[in-house]
């Protein structure tokens, strides 16, 4: 009997995971196996795996994927850099809110994906145009959340801390920011979700190597196996980051877990 | 550190109105003096205005007129000579017991062999040792209120500023903390300034109970607590006690009848 909000156990939680992986595999088996959808568009979950292997073996993907992983980590590290400290200061300092905070709406609006060609004019097709495309997508929403989550810090803790003898920067240093703490990190997982996305944009457009680059390659020789095993692989790299990130601040932040 | 009084004078407090409603007048002029070592408690009934005052002296609100002054200074602003403990439970959550009770003592720099000396004593009057390295949220909320306790004491403050730290605990639990505070307070004899609506509280605590009016806020009576120190529980059951709460019951119904009217 399934009741509202009651917890669910470990043994079941990684079952009932894994159910949904399965089941989503034999449905991909039923309709390529089963000629429902014809082998052109849509490869066989074996026929992807012989072409991840010819990928892996014979066209150095991992070379590809090394690079992407470079990308996405630099552009968000990048992206956390400037949006963290910032979104810290404006959710605690109004003024500095007050100046940055409109611009930050109307930036984190203009979509990423259409600075490519832009980007493309001033940076070339090199790598700083790729961290660019990363940037721009990720770093004004970034700094958004970090401002409305070190805004959120609760009143009462701040006015604690101020009859303890705290000063303004002790209050940001020794309060604000350990507060937010868990829930910035919290943001930092969703962005790098986001950050996959926008590497992909920009290397289907404009690249010679990367995962997005070897998914537009593959769609010239009409190699359906290879693109979805690129498409696959993203997945699975996103797995584990999300995994090892909530295992991180599980670690990092054991007052803040239940 | 050295006490000093601490003088309210005609400290009144209107909130701005909100849309088309009305500013809210919290706090009509009032004057209180608290002498150095005294305990006085505030009782009212609920709005009245208790909390604003309260915050007022610890400096975290400020009077629309009228001022505050502990010893020669004048409140303008929170500080450390004046600790706080607030009805809700304020610990700060990422840090343990242990580091939520030094947390004044860091912000002032005070050596790390003395915090560890100041921590072990408040620890143990707290009755919190063995706790020292706990998350609050592993706390009940009688601990949570104790270590607030001891945070705001290990500063060493003029004053105590108390805003109902117990009316979120369940009765039991509730004299208990009642008689661990005497018992702090009967030892130093620091001055505390107490808010409660709890009659039986403010009695057993107090040796000066000042009663507020329904909103606007107002001292309107003022009775002295003569039952002598150290009190033991066993004080709520004499005579003189039972004068002092149905005196007491008189003025607080009159006005809570006038709060709920209103
Ligand atoms: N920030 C605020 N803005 C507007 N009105 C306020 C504000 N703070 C308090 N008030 C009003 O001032 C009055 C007194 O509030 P206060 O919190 O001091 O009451 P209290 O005596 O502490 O009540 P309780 O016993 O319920 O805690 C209330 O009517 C409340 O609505
Ligand atoms: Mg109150």
């Amino acid at each position: 009997m399934m009741r509202p909000l009651q917890p669910v156990g470990a043994g079941a939680r990684i079952l009932l995971g894994t159910a949904f992986f399965a089941a989503f595999l034999g449905l991909w088996a039923a309709v390529s196996y089963g000629g429902v959808v014809p082998a052109l568009f849509l490869a066989s979950p074996g026929r992807t795996l012989a072409s991840g292997w010819a990928l892996l073996a014979e066209y150095g993907f991992a070379f590809d994927i090394g690079v992407t992983v470079w990308r996405v980590v630099g552009g968000f590290l990048l992206a956390a850099l400037v949006a963290v400290p910032l979104g810290l200061l404006m959710g605690a300092f109004k003024p500095v809110e007050a100046f940055f905070e409109p611009f930050l709406s109307f930036a984190r609006y203009l979509p990423a994906s259409a600075f490519i060609p832009l980007l493309i004019l001033w940076a070339g097709v090199g790598e700083a145009q790729k961290l660019a495309v990363i940037v721009i997508g990720s770093v004004f929403q970034l700094v958004i959340m970090v401002a409305v989550i070190a805004g959120g810090t609760r009143r009462d803790l701040v006015e604690a801390a101020y009859t303890l003898g705290s000063r303004p920067l002790s209050i940001l240093r020794r309060v604000v920011i350990p507060a937010a703490a868990p829930q910035v990190a919290e943001a930092l997982r969703l962005v790098l979700g986001w950050a996959w996305t926008y590497v992909i944009v920009a290397e289907l457009v404009g690249a010679s190597s990367g995962i997005g680059h070897m998914i537009m390659d593959s769609q010239r020789l009409l190699d359906t196996g290879q693109m979805i095993f690129g498409i696959v692989t993203i997945g699975v790299i996103g797995l584990v980051t999300d995994l090892l990130f909530k295992a991180a601040n599980r670690k990092l932040f054991p007052w803040a877990a239940l | 550190m050295s006490q000093e009084p601490l003088r309210i004078r005609g400290v009144t407090r209107s909130f701005p109105g909100q849309g088309r409603a009305g500013p809210t007048l919290a706090l009509q002029p009032t004057d209180l003096t608290v002498a150095p070592g005294e305990f006085v408690a505030i009782l009212g009934p609920s709005g009245c205005g208790k909390s604003t005052l309260l915050r007022i002296v610890a400096g975290l609100d400020r009077p629309t007129a009228g001022t505050v002054h502990l010893g020669p200074r004048e409140v303008t602003g929170p500080g450390p000579d004046r600790g706080m403990v607030f009805q809700s439970y304020t610990l700060f959550p990422w840090l343990s017991v242990a580091d939520n009770i030094r947390y004044g003592l860091v912000e002032r720099g005070v050596k790390p062999a003395e915090q560890q000396e100041i921590l072990a004593r408040f620890l143990a009057r707290t009755g919190l040792r063995g706790f020292e390295n706990h998350w609050p949220r592993q706390l009940s909320g009688g601990m949570q209120q104790r270590t607030a306790l001891a945070r705001a004491l290990a500063n060493d403050p003029e004053i105590l500023l108390l805003d109902e730290p117990f009316g979120a605990l369940d009765h039991q639990t509730r004299e208990l903390m009642q008689e661990l505070l005497l018992e702090i307070w009967q030892a130093d004899r620091k001055t505390v300034l107490f808010v409660t609506h709890d009659i039986d509280e403010a009695i057993f605590l107090a040796n000066r109970v000042v009663v507020m009016s329904a909103r606007p806020g107002r001292i309107k009576a003022e009775v002295k607590v003569d039952l002598p120190y150290p009190r033991e529980w066993t004080v709520k059951t004499t005579p003189e006690f039972g004068a002092l709460k149905a005196r007491l019951m008189g003025e607080i119904r009159e006005e809570v009848r006038r709060a709920a009217a209103s």
